[in-house]
C-alpha cells in the first residue's frame, strides 16, 4: 500500500491547519474522522523502519514501528478521538488546531525512529501544547501559557544539549536503550524527566493544566508526561534513579492532591503520582515491569482523560472549579457523577477496572524482584491513590454538602464521550487479554486470583474507610499550597527586583560622580581660556564684525575695478 | 432545605446510617476472608492475617496527618499570586 509508510502523526499535523478554513458544520468530521484515520495507518504499519529522509549527514527515521510505539500510539488516537467527541461543543478553533498539532506531534515522538526527528516532534509538542492553554485568552491564561513555554523550552535546551552530544560521542543519531554514562545521556535523562513532571520542575503541570479549557486540559492530561513516558520507557529502562524519582512523585502527588481545594488541580497532582509509578517500574526494568508500564499508561491516559471529562462537564455546567464552591451535585448530573465514579475506581485500581489489570503488574514486578521496600511504598501509594483521587475528587465534587447547584448534565456529545471512556476503562478490565497482548513483551501475569482480589479490596476499602473517618480533618479551605514554583514565581523576581533596584543605585550613583568631574573639567577649562585672553577667545560687539565685513566688501569691490 | 423528607433520599440521615452499617460490616467481612484464602505472601509480613486491611487503614491515616502537617508550613490564601 503506498500509504503505508506515511507517518501517522502527520495526518493529524496537516489535518490541524485544515480546521480554521473548514465551516463549523463539517469540523466536526474532520475532528472525528482524523483520529480513526490515523488509528488505520498506525495498525497497517509493519514492523521497522521506515520513511526515512537524508538531513546533512544523517537519516531522519520518521516511523520506527514496533510494539511498543504501536501501543502509545493506538492509545493516544483513541485519546485524540475521545477527546474531539467531548470538544463538539468547543468553539475555540485555536484551541482545536492546537490539540491537533499536539496528538500528531505527540504521535510523532512515539513513532521516531532517531533522535533528530525524536527532537522535532518534541518541540512541536511544547509549542502546541502551549497555544492549547494560550487559547483561553484571558490575561491569566497567558501568563501561565508562558510559565508552562520557559519550562518546556528549559527542558527542550536540555534535551538538545543531550542529544548533540550523544551524537559526538557516538555518532548515531539512532534512539535506543541508553546507558546512563555520559555527558549527553544525563542531559538526555533530563530533557525528559522535565516533561515527565519530575521534581524539582513538576510545579507547571498543576500550574498549567487547570487552567486551560474545560476541554483542553483533557487533551493535556493525555500526551505530554505520557510520552515522556515512552521515552523514557525506550531510552532508558532498568536506570535506577528513576525508581527514586518515582517514588519521590507518588508520594508528592498524593500529598498534593490532598491539600488542593481546585478539583482540576486535585486531578494534576494526580497525573504526577500516576508518572511516578510508572517511572518506578521503568527504573525496576524487568520485563514484567516494563509490561506494567506500558500497560498502566494505556490505562492511565483513559482513565485521566474520563476523570477530567467529568470535572470539565462540571466546569462547563457550572463555571466553578472550588470544592468549597461545588457539592451534592450527584442529584442534578447523575451520569456525569457516574462516570467520573469509573474514573475515580479505575485510578484507585479496583478489580474489574482497567487500573486494575495494569498497576497491579508494577507491584508484582517489585515483589518478583525482591524490592521490600518499593513494594511496601507501591502498597501504601495504592492506599494513598483512592484516598487522594478515588474517594476525594467524587466526593467533594458531587457528595459532600448540597451547594444547591442543580446544573443538568452536559450536552450529549460530552455525555456520550464519558461514556465512550467509561466503558473502556470497564472493558479493559474484564478483559485485559486484549491489552496484554498489545505489550512489548509476552505476559504471564494473571491479576484476577482470589486473593489478589481480596487484598486489593481490603487495602482501599480500609483507605476509603479513612477517609470517612478523617473527613473533619479533610475541610477544604480555599488555599492554594506553595511547590517549587514558588521559586520562579516569587523567590526569583523578588531577588531580580532587589538586586535591580541596587544595580540600578549604583550606576546613577557612579554617572553623578562622572557628571560631576565632568562639569568640574569644563569649568576649569573655560576659566583658563577666559584668563588667556587670547585673540579668538574674545568677545566681540555684533556691531563691530559687520563694520568689519563691510570694510572687506569695500575693498573687494575696490580690487575689481583697479584690473 | 432542612427537611429530611426534602432531601434526596441518598443523603438523608436514614440512609447514610444505613451506609454506615452496611461499610462496617462488608469490612468485617473482607478481614474474616482472610481465613478462607490461602495467602502467598511475596515477603514475610504481608501473610499475616489482615495485613492488607490495617496497613491500608494505617498508611492513608498517615498521609491525611503528613499532609496535614506539611499544610501548616506551605498552605497560602488562594489569592497568593493574584497580584502578578
Amino acid at each position: 500500500m503506498i500509504m503505508s509508510d506515511f507517518p501517522p502523526g502527520l495526518v493529524l499535523i496537516f489535518g490541524a491547519l485544515l480546521l480554521p478554513i473548514i465551516g463549523q458544520k463539517f469540523r466536526p468530521i474532520l475532528t472525528l474522522g482524523l483520529p480513526l484515520i490515523t488509528l488505520y495507518l498506525i495498525w497497517s504499519l509493519p514492523d521497522g523502519s521506515f520513511s526515512t529522509f537524508p538531513l546533512f549527514d544523517y537519516q531522519l527515521v520518521f516511523i520506527h514501528s514496533d510494539s511498543l510505539s504501536r501501543l502509545f500510539a493506538t492509545v493516544f488516537s483513541i485519546m485524540t478521538f475521545g477527546g474531539s467527541l467531548y470538544a463538539l461543543k468547543q468553539k475555540s478553533v485555536l484551541e482545536l488546531a492546537a490539540v491537533f498539532v499536539y496528538a500528531g506531534s505527540a504521535i510523532g515522538v512515539v513513532f521516531a525512529g532517531d533522535l533528530i526527528s525524536l527532537f522535532i516532534f518534541w518541540e512541536i509538542m511544547a509549542v502546541a501544547s502551549t497555544l492549547v492553554i494560550l487559547s483561553v485568552g484571558s490575561n491569566r491564561s497567558f501568563q501561565i501559557s508562558m510559565r508552562y513555554f520557559l519550562v518546556h523550552v528549559f527542558g527542550g535546551t536540555l534535551l538538545l544539549v543531550g542529544i548533540i552530544a550523544y551524537i559526538l560521542d557516538t555518532g548515531s543519531t539512532t534512539f535506543t536503550a541508553m546507558e546512563l554514562n555520559s555527558f549527553g545521556t544525563i542531559f538526555i535523562l533530563m530533557g525528559f524527566l522535565i516533561n515527565a513532571a519530575a521534581p524539582p520542575l513538576s510545579a507547571w503541570l498543576s500550574d498549567a493544566y487547570p487552567e486551560a479549557s474545560f476541554s483542553g486540559a483533557v487533551f493535556l492530561s493525555a500526551f505530554t508526561t505520557k510520552a515522556a513516558v515512552y521515552v523514557l520507557l525506550r531510552g532508558f529502562p532498568g536506570a535506577e534513579i528513576l525508581v527514586f524519582i518515582g517514588i519521590f512523585m507518588i508520594f508528592y502527588g498524593i500529598i498534593y492532591a490532598l491539600l488542593e481545594n481546585d478539583m482540576r488541580r486535585i486531578l494534576a497532582y494526580s497525573i504526577v503520582n500516576q508518572v511516578g509509578f510508572m517511572l518506578t517500574g521503568i527504573g525496576i526494568g524487568t520485563e514484567m515491569a516494563l509490561n506494567g508500564v506500558a500497560a498502566h499508561a494505556f490505562t492511565h491516559i483513559i482513565y485521566k482523560a474520563l476523570l477530567l471529562m467529568s470535572a470539565g462537564s462540571v466546569l462547563y455546567m457550572t463555571g466553578k472549579r472550588k470544592c468549597t464552591d461545588l457539592g451534592g451535585l450527584f442529584q442534578s448530573m447523575p451520569l456525569t457523577a457516574f462516570c467520573g465514579i469509573i474514573g475515580a475506581l479505575s485510578i484507585s485500581s479496583f478489580p474489574l477496572t482497567s487500573g486494575f489489570i495494569s498497576k497491579s503488574m508494577i507491584s508484582q514486578a517489585a515483589a518478583d524482584d525482591s524490592l521490600i521496600a518499593i513494594w511496601f511504598l507501591l502498597m501504601a501509594a495504592s492506599a494513598g491513590v483512592f484516598l487522594h483521587a478515588g474517594i476525594k475528587f467524587p466526593w467533594f465534587v458531587f457528595f459532600q454538602k448540597d451547594s444547591g447547584l442543580r446544573p443538568p448534565d452536559p450536552p450529549w456529545s460530552m455525555r456520550l464521550a464519558m461514556l465512550l471512556f467509561a466503558g473502556i476503562c470497564i472493558g479493559l478490565g474484564i478483559w485485559p487479554e486484549y491489552l496484554y497482548s498489545m505489550l512489548p513483551y509476552p505476559v504471564a501475569y494473571e491479576p484476577y486470583t482470589v486473593t489478589h482480589v481480596i487484598h486489593m479490596l481490603q487495602l482501599l476499602l480500609f483507605s476509603g474507610f479513612a477517609f470517612f473517618l478523617m473527613l473533619p480533618l479533610m475541610k477544604r479551605t480555599l488555599t492554594i499550597t506553595l511547590d517549587a514554583d514558588w521559586f520562579y514565581r516569587r523567590l526569583f523576581p523578588s531577588i531580580l527586583k532587589n538586586s535591580s533596584a541596587t544595580v540600578w543605585r549604583i550606576d546613577k550613583m557612579i554617572r553623578l560622580a562622572f557628571l560631576e568631574k565632568l562639569n568640574g573639567g569644563l569649568i576649569f577649562l573655560s576659566k583658563k581660556n577666559n584668563r588667556m585672553s587670547g585673540l579668538l577667545s574674545q568677545n566681540y560687539p555684533i556691531g563691530s564684525m559687520v563694520l568689519w565685513v563691510a570694510v572687506i566688501l569695500a575693498a573687494y569691490l575696490f580690487l575689481s575695478f583697479i584690473r | 432545605m432542612s427537611n429530611e423528607n426534602d432531601k434526596h433520599w441518598l443523603v438523608r440521615e436514614k440512609t447514610v446510617r444505613l451506609l454506615w452499617r452496611v461499610s462496617l460490616v462488608l469490612l468485617s467481612l473482607l478481614v474474616i476472608a482472610d481465613f478462607f484464602i490461602n495467602a502467598h505472601p511475596y515477603f514475610k509480613i504481608d501473610g499475616t492475617f489482615g495485613f492488607y486491611a490495617w496497613f491500608g487503614l494505617v498508611v492513608c491515616v498517615g498521609m491525611v496527618l503528613l499532609a496535614k502537617a506539611l499544610g501548616v508550613f506551605l498552605k497560602r490564601k488562594d489569592t497568593y499570586y493574584d497580584n502578578e
